[in-house]
């Protein structure tokens, strides 16, 4: 598979917008200036009827959206993670979530992604504060296809959603037939000895975890846990139960992420032991991509220490 | 449906009454601002609003969004009048379980179009429906109530950039420029110099009026109706917070505290006063 051209996820999402703005005329696209950055070009060029700009200004393309949303339209705000979550939360809370409407946030730029960017655009709170929003779904595709799927999934499910893409390109795990169920985990393998649960970027980075670990005779469960909220507590209960060692990777804080939200099911059962690999509560700089998972110990090298010392 | 101007003059103050009656009940709420913006929320209903109320989500019906949410009873008299739901839960504003939640909530109360309460965001709502408005072809009109303390926030100002961008002309913003806010008047807290001419410089078309004039609310609500120039369209109205209760009128402190028995007493028979003279 690392033969396969990298693609960034935000690619994934431009295209599938764009095949569902075609099969549905209540599907929108509300940009905020970026779109050309989170790749709507494709639908702003092929459905201009669809295509609403609002400009340099969220906390307004958030409302806008709701306002569509309650006139029966599917509108997808997209803009970058950082922007997408915090600076408009509290408008995705007024407006979306606590009316519930059926609006989608969809955003480039999630994790470290934007690499060289620098900290201000590295979103790594963004899944972890929108997780606490009751009604919301928060979704991170790992590739090209898992963002086609997940996009087609989320616009076809009612319910306010934030979907978070990269803006690096990511390597290609999955097929083109793969298929996803939102809040259901994907289980790439089975294994007993270490259950490692990712997501996003992240899920490549544990697949060559789990192929050194089995190499050196232990075995892996792996899963892709896409979903973040809502969480499925089944899988996770599944691992605690059947491994009880478990370890979370995630591009993101490692607090209140996708490890926290795992931790909380283990803790509540009383038993389990579960390790979490993220974003070591700190911003990041301008740096290659690969050189901030490493500073923060996202890399199979530390997932696989991890796991033999669970052992 | 539509009143004549003396029964509007009429029905105002009704709706007066019953938003002290509501306040006075729940010992909780907004009277200031909820009576400076009776007499246009009146208007709308009594007057303007093509809306149905056994059929609340109606997709042609005009849209009344209040972003000073707290506001909220004035509304809810209007609504419980038209036969939205019993005017007894009007007696429940506030309570636990109410459909009458202290800021309007969509889901719970029939003949709310948006949920609001934080301030600033209504009127990017109003700009979403009045969008959804355009592209599916149908000609109702979508009436934001915004607040002059309110107009402080910048969503305010992003939203209004949008609806003159998208000629958005079956969008109408009523300005409640009652001068106060919580913590004082708004020339203490934040000025906000000419906000008619600020809407101007945005694109929108103004119309100055007094808030409190049912004949210049019809007039300009008319006016709004038959524009088709593609420009949305703002009401700058001079309003008086607290109106219609003497000592209310222009007191801060009546922003968001409810009469004792005494001092409802004493609205309530002012408000009468007003009905019958």
């Amino acid at each position: 598979m690392s033969e396969l051209k990298k693609i960034p996820t935000r690619e994934g999402f431009g295209v599938e917008i764009a095949a569902l703005g075609h099969e549905n005329p209540d599907l929108l696209v509300v940009d905020i200036d970026i779109g050309k950055s989170c790749k709507t070009g494709q639908f702003r060029k092929e459905l201009p009827g669809q295509y609403i700009n609002v400009g340099i200004a969220e906390q307004n393309g958030a409302g806008v959206a709701a306002g569509l949303a309650t006139c029966g339209k599917i509108p997808f705000v997209v803009t970058y993670a950082v922007f997408g979550s915090l600076r408009i939360c509290e408008m995705i809370r007024q407006e979306i979530c606590y009316p519930n409407l059926n609006v989608k946030i969809a955003c480039s730029h999630g994790g470290v992604t934007p690499a060289n960017d620098g900290a201000s655009h590295q979103s790594i709170e963004d899944m972890g504060v929108l997780r606490t929003l009751p009604n919301m779904t928060v979704i991170m595709p790992a590739d090209y296809n898992a963002a086609r799927k997940l996009v087609r999934a989320a616009a076809n499910t009612y319910g306010p959603m934030y979907l978070r893409f990269t803006r690096d390109a990511m390597p290609q795990v999955y097929g083109e037939d793969v298929e996803f169920t939102i809040g259901k985990a994907h289980q790439i393998q089975d294994g007993k000895d270490i259950a490692i649960i990712a997501n996003g970027d992240t899920v490549s980075i544990a697949m060559e975890a789990a192929r050194e670990l089995e190499t050196q005779g232990i075995s892996v469960r792996l899963l892709d846990m896409h979903t973040i909220k809502p969480l499925d507590v089944e899988a996770v209960t599944a691992c605690v139960n059947d491994i009880g060692r478990i370890i979370t990777v995630e591009d993101h804080n490692i607090i209140n992420g996708l490890g926290s939200a795992v931790c909380e099911v283990a803790a509540e059962m009383g038993k389990g032991i579960v390790k979490r690999v993220g974003i070591q509560d700190q911003y990041g700089q301008s740096a290659p991509y690969e050189r901030l998972l490493a500073m923060n110990g996202i890399t199979a090298g530390n997932i696989v220490r991890i796991a033999k010392e669970l052992l | 449906m539509k009143q004549t101007i003396p029964e509007l003059k009429k029905t105002a103050t009704e709706m007066r009454m019953k938003v002290i009656d509501m306040i006075y009940k729940a010992q909780s709420g907004h009277p200031g601002g909820s009576l400076s913006a009776a007499d246009f929320v009146t208007a709308c209903y009594f007057y303007d609003m093509r809306v149905d109320p056994a059929d609340p989500r109606w997709p042609d019906r005009d849209r009344m969004i209040l972003s000073k949410g707290h506001v909220c009873p004035i509304q809810y008299a209007c609504l419980a009048t038209l036969g939205y739901f019993p005017e007894s839960e009007l007696d429940t504003l506030r309570k636990e379980g109410s459909m009458l939640q202290g800021h309007p909530s969509m889901n719970k109360c029939p003949g709310i179009d948006i949920s609001t309460g934080s301030l600033g965001q209504g009127l990017a709502c109003g700009v979403g429906m009045a969008m959804a408005g355009k592209m599916d072809k149908k000609d109702y009109q979508v009436y934001v109530v915004v607040g002059d303390g309110e107009a402080q926030e910048g969503e305010i100002w992003e939203a209004a950039n949008t609806a003159h961008k998208y000629q958005l002309d079956n969008l109408v913003v009523f300005l409640d420029i009652n001068n106060l806010q919580l913590d004082g008047t708004t020339d203490e807290v934040m000025p906000n110099g000419d906000l008619g001419r600020k809407f101007d410089a945005f694109g929108w078309e103004v119309l100055e009026l007094d808030g409190h004039s049912m004949e210049e609310i019809v007039a300009a609500l008319d006016k709004c109706r038959a524009s088709k120039n593609g420009k949305p369209k703002c009401l700058a109205a001079r309003t008086v917070k607290g109106k219609g209760v003497s000592y209310m009128e222009n007191v801060c402190g009546w922003h968001g505290i409810a009469p004792n028995k005494e001092q409802y007493e004493q609205a309530m028979a002012e408000l009468r006063a007003q009905l019958n003279g």
